[in-house]
């Protein structure tokens, strides 16, 4: 079946892509990019500000009488026309794609709005009216499962939405009888791959056929199109799903656009005409979807010589705020491997999934192995070092042996191929690891920091559908019903013509599948690359598809491009068969080559390619008898190796695992405590290599996607819930500059179980790269506990502990006591005004006055002596907005002090705060005091964060010298002098 | 400049890559959105609307901007030059971009767009760029599909292709 008859096959070789001149050019065909209905209206999402809360009332009645508003619909809208999306665990939950009466993460969808346009549709955001009760939050994992931890879901009575444990072999005995036990706890933090095209939907309704029509930058698994289906209460052939021809990039992120595909279907639905929503950055970051966090206990059992007998995992998984399909298969997805590259006979395993007031998680490049990696591979180090053995013998000592192919592992993976010995001493060598040793040896002779990390890494592709019910009780997997495979689907069809159009359903986002799919498949028939074409957009009305479809696992290589070669095969020998015919020869002795179909024995004796293809269209009747036609050959193939779990919990969670060797060194600056990667060396073996330069394109964008996970990424939370990460310009992505250039080397040893031998390739890094890095930090700090983001800030304090309070004072810095968790601001100054304190008391207590000094102030309605009410635009940051603040005063001492307290809210964000304001008479007038703390939430939090204390200080004092302005004195402040330079001149202002 | 309503839509005239262009918008409309959903140019990409990401760059009077951080109303008499204008024929490809075709300098092409407009800028400005040159202008694009390694080979070759083209017997 692996012959190539075809002279320098094309499988193999480095063609360039056929999919890259309409991407070069500007023409291609991303979801915003597409052509819509005249009347199609747009879809913005009002959001919550606040990790928890109970809604108590939303009044969109402001914002549907705005002009080019078509509908505004809430939660119990949607509710009224959906049904809650499945939850894949036995669970009392519901989930739905938009908070009904309670928002449990910052975020989650509140209400809908459809206008003429999407800058319409924003404007109606900020006229709808929440008024929320903020509940006390709990983003951390191990907090949430403390007995007096808010509760996201009262029906579930916990957090703790999922507990299985697991045993395989004997672990205790093991254990018992180990030499040493040792132990690592790690705590590994929640990112994103963010794609930098982010979600995008057009969703039609036809009430007619109760039927919707969504296109949407999805990429799969398509098993997510019946989730979809059912939510919308709809059979599957009434929810047509398509995708474009062109994504922007996905990395698992875009598996995570379907509770906005129901959204989006919805709208439509109500709005009565078609509805496009395109999500923006801020939402992306806040509420698409990112990697679970995770923290892991891992104990080894181990030998004096350092060979591990035994695995215990404990995983305490958060998946935020929900249990969103397809989770928690970020902790079943490496099940079957969780002995990574090593020949382990006994594991224990417990898993726990928790639920946190954070965005739900979903499929994110390496699902599930970064997490389970680090642990492992950081293990790996202490167990050499804790007995004072070389890290790569341990290594070495624990390999699966080469002979022992396919491998079953502990926990019933099945390890296709490998030879991880000669890859790992191939990687040694020719990534030239003595002379990286050297390199260390002589920095740290001069004083410098310098550390050598290594990552072994199993990379499994091909997901088994079933590997998830692992999660389910083998007596609830026996009620439910089995679940396994991985159909993949390919057609190859022949027009009148003759030439040949390949069509999958793999929804690539930038991985090239139709250029690989034209190579295998003009291999196979003996053409060249340009007459065949292929096609990969996806249409689930008129399409071969399957729940496995799609772009995720690295199935596009093994399973996808299989299915390919195999459907052309068929045609191929019916081809033959037709050729033999016309040439009087055996079918056996037909080759294909360069367009052609000939006798191999007599190559003169041949027939053009169209020609014995285009006779099914035009003369069927010419078929030898029982030649079938080679109009069209559609195959699913789905590997037999691929069974559900058995009744003892082995689940051979994937068909292929590639092997992967890293090792690196780093240098760190001791005096910034930046990381700089000095050397980056891996070896993969993915199998057979279908286009080097694609695979390598892979294993770069995978590497520099790790070092960001690994040195800058991290959607960060504050422990009230708000998401500080909320802008590119905070969650960092690494540019040029931050990514260095690995040296990439191969080994192909060919699965066995594939039909051309390859193995996915597309997320090895991102499991490998940000544990090497960590180990190489650790072996250069000496630090035991190495949490990522490796940022220079924490790097630092293992250098030199935590930062100390400066020695100086900065003046009378005010005690923060906040709610817990909130970002807290606080800030203190004076300034003199040329009035008396009587004129400057009326003056503070004056809406009239408050309205020409407050910054940005539009109204100010005294409600009572003590109570005012007011509008304010403020900027913050990047953002502006308009916001309501309730401000009393109370503890009054007229004319010396007051204290001001209250809360604003508005479309940006909210605060609460207190001052308290004293007026001392001065020889010239007033010196007025003030101190303040505020806690700030919301969207201005998540984007403006590191900008908040500079703001409030100059908004703050641009109210003071407004006052001064109102109260006829100060000093003009000289022209040349800076912002807070004039403001201290004006106001004499103390630090 | 003639006074403008918020309510309104106000003409702008322009020079798109190389041809007279009479649109209407409302006085806060980006140019990102006048390009793509007025003009119907879609070749701009928009990554993040914050001037971060770099998808969006297209040339403004022959200098790289932001188009999702110019208003409309910014580029009234401007020459403005998208990635549809960078190859003189549709069926054929710039050499930059051929550079990027052979070189894999892209893979999902969604941030290619603004990248090809910084560096066809950077190459007609500083026909000597170097590589230190061109990874300074790339720090100002993100890319989340490539890891960059093969985008800077790519601007090196068209640099180098560029430079022998200008000096036929060097």
């Amino acid at each position: 079946m692996k012959s190539l008859e075809t002279a320098g096959g094309l499988i193999g070789r480095t063609v360039e892509r056929v999919e890259d001149a309409g991407l070069l050019t500007g023409r291609g065909r991303y979801i915003d990019d597409l052509p819509v209905r005249r009347d199609t209206a747009h879809l913005a999402i009002l959001r919550s500000p606040h990790g928890h809360a109970e809604i108590r009332a939303i009044d969109t009645t402001a914002a549907s009488a705005l002009p080019g508003v078509i509908a505004v619909m809430t939660g119990a809208d949607v509710a009224r026309l959906t049904r809650s999306m499945t939850v894949g665990v036995k669970a009392n939950v519901e989930c739905w794609p938009i908070a009904r009466d309670r928002v449990r993460y910052v975020g989650e969808p509140v209400a809908l709005v459809v206008a003429e346009n999407r800058y319409v549709a924003e404007d109606a955001l900020d006229l709808i009216e929440v008024d929320y009760e903020t509940l006390a939050a709990i983003v951390d994992p191990e907090k949430a499962l403390a007995a007096d931890a808010p509760v996201l879901h009262p029906s579930l009575g916990t957090n703790l939405i999922n507990e299985r444990t697991f045993r395989y072999g004997d672990p205790e005995t093991a254990l018992a009888a180990a030499a040493r036990r040792i132990s690592i706890r790690i705590a590994y933090p929640r990112n994103a791959c963010t794609p930098i095209e982010t979600y995008g939907v057009i969703a039609e309704y036809d009430p007619g056929e109760d039927a919707y029509d969504v296109t949407a930058n999805f990429q799969g698994p398509f098993s997510i199109h019946a989730v979809i289906a059912r939510a919308l209460n709809v059979p599957g052939n009434r929810m047509r799903l398509r995708t474009p021809p062109d994504s922007g990039g996905s990395f698992g992120i875009k598996q995570g656009v379907f509770p906005y595909v129901i959204l989006a279907a919805v709208a439509a639905r109500v709005a009565g005409r078609p509805v496009k929503w395109i999500e923006d950055r801020l939402e992306h970051l806040t509420a698409s979807v990112s990697a679970t966090n995770r923290v892991t206990t891992l104990e080894a059992a181990v030998a004096a010589d350092g060979r591990i007998t035994a695995l215990c995992w404990d995983q305490l998984e958060d998946c935020g705020a929900h249990l969103r399909a397809p989770e928690p298969a970020t902790l079943y997805r490496m099940h079957g491997n969780m002995t990574g590259a090593y020949a382990i006979e006994n594991v224990a395993i417990r898993n726990r999934v928790v639920l946190t007031n954070k965005t739900p998680t979903g499929l994110n490049r390496g699902f599930g192995g970064p997490q389970i990696y680090f642990a492992l591979e950081r293990l790996i180090h202490k167990v050499a070092d804790e007995l004072g053995l070389d890290r790569l013998d341990i290594i070495r000592r624990n390999l699966v042996p080469a002979d022992a192919f396919p491998y079953r592992t502990a926990t019933g993976g099945l390890l296709d191929s490998g030879d991880y010995q000669t890859a790992l001493d191939r990687a040694c060598a020719e990534g030239g690891l003595e002379a990286l040793r050297q390199r260390r040896d002589s920095a740290r002779a001069e004083g410098r920091l310098y550390g050598i990390g290594y990552a072994t890494v199993i990379e499994p592709s091909v997901s088994n559908m079933g590997y998830i019910t692992t999660v389910l009780t083998p007596e609830e997997r026996a009620k439910a019903g089995p679940k396994n495979g991985a159909q993949a689907v390919a057609t190859v069809a022949i027009d009148p013509l003759g030439s040949v159009t390949v069509k999958v359903a793999s929804v690539p986002q930038g991985q090239g599948h139709r250029t690989v799919l034209a190579q295998v498949v003009a291999e196979r028939l003996g053409l060249p690359l340009a007459s065949v074409r292929v096609n990969t957009e996806l249409d689930t009305a008129r399409d071969a598809w399957s729940i496995a479809s799609g772009n995720y696992a690295s199935r596009f290589a093994p399973a996808v491009a299989g299915a390919a070669a195999l459907a052309a095969d068929r045609i191929r020998a019916r081809l033959a068969a037709i050729a033999a015919s016309q040439l009087n020869v055996t079918a056996d002795r037909i080759s294909f080559r360069a367009g052609k179909l000939f006798d191999r024995e007599n190559p003169d004796n041949a027939v053009s390619f169209g020609r014995v293809a285009a006779a099914s269209h035009w003369a069927p009747d010419t078929l030898p008898e029982g030649t079938g036609q080679t109009i069209r050959e559609t195959v699913f193939w789905t590997p037999d190796e691929l069974q559900a779990p058995t009744a003892t919990d082995g689940i051979n969670s994937s068909l292929c695992h590639g092997f992967i060797f890293d090792f690196c060194g780093v240098e760190i600056n001791r005096t910034t405590g930046q990381v700089r990667i000095d050397r980056y060396v891996t070896m993969h073996d993915c199998g057979r290599i279908l286009h080097p330069g694609m695979v390598d394109g892979q294993v770069r964008g995978g590497f520099a996607q790790a070092v960001g996970a690994a040195l800058y990424e991290e959607y960060a939370y504050g422990s009230d819930g708000s998401f500080l990460t909320g802008t590119l310009a905070d969650y960092l992505i690494p540019t040029v500059m931050e990514t260095p250039e690995p040296l990439i080397l191969h080994q192909e040893t060919p699965s066995p179980f594939t039909p051309l031998g390859a193995k996915g390739v597309g997320e090895g890094n991102c499991m490998s790269t940000p544990v090497c890095i960590a180990n190489a930090v650790a072996d250069a700090l000496g630090v035991e506990d190495i949490r990522l983001p490796l940022s220079p800030s924490r790097v630092s304090e293992w250098l030199y502990g935590e930062e100390c309070p400066p020695s100086k004072p900065q003046g009378p810095a005010p005690v923060a006591t906040g709610a817990s968790g909130e970002r807290l601001l606080t800030g203190a100054g004076s300034a003199d005004v040329v009035a008396t304190r009587d004129s400057v008391w009326t003056m503070l207590l004056d809406p009239n006055t408050l309205k020409a000094i407050i910054p940005g102030a539009h109204e100010v309605r005294k409600v009572s002596d003590t109570h005012f009410r007011a509008e304010v635009t403020l900027g913050i940051g990047p953002v502006k907005g308009r916001y309501r603040a309730d401000i009393r005063l109370s503890d009054m001492v007229a004319p010396e002090a007051v204290t001001l307290s209250g809360g604003t809210e508005g479309a940006l964000g909210s605060g609460r705060g207190t001052g308290r304001v004293t007026l001392t008479e001065t020889a010239n007038g007033t010196r007025i005091e003030y101190r303040y703390e505020a806690a700030i939430s919301g969207k201005v939090a998540s984007v403006g964060g590191r900008l908040l204390d500079g703001a409030a200080r100059v908004v703050i004092g641009q109210f003071f010298q407004a006052l001064a302005r109102h109260a006829g004195g100060g000093v003009r402040p000289s022209a040349a002098a800076g912002l807070i330079q004039q403001l201290s001149s004006l106001f004499g202002r103390r630090r | 400049m003639p006074r403008m309503n918020a309510a309104q839509r106000h003409v702008v005239d322009f020079t798109l890559n190389g041809r007279n262009v009479r649109a209407q918008a409302e006085n806060r409309m980006l140019l990102s959105d006048l390009l793509r959903h007025e003009i119907g140019l879609t070749g701009t990409h928009v990554g993040c609307e914050h001037g971060v990401c770099g998808a969006c760059t297209v040339q403004i009077d022959g200098k790289p901007a932001r188009a999702c951080l110019t208003l409309a109303q910014q580029v009234r008499g401007s020459d403005v030059r998208t990635v549809e204008a960078l190859s003189p024929d549709p069926a054929e490809l710039s050499p930059l971009q051929a550079a990027f075709r052979r070189h894999y300098g892209l893979q999902c092409g969604f941030c290619t767009p603004g990248i090809l407009m910084s560096l066809d800028a950077l190459l007609r400005e500083q026909p000597d760029a170097g590589m230190e040159d061109i990874r300074e202008h790339l720090s100002g694009h993100l890319c989340r599909c490539t890891g960059y390694a093969t985008i800077v080979e790519a601007a090196l070759s068209a640099a180098e292709e560029q430079r022998k083209e200008e000096i036929p017997n060097a």
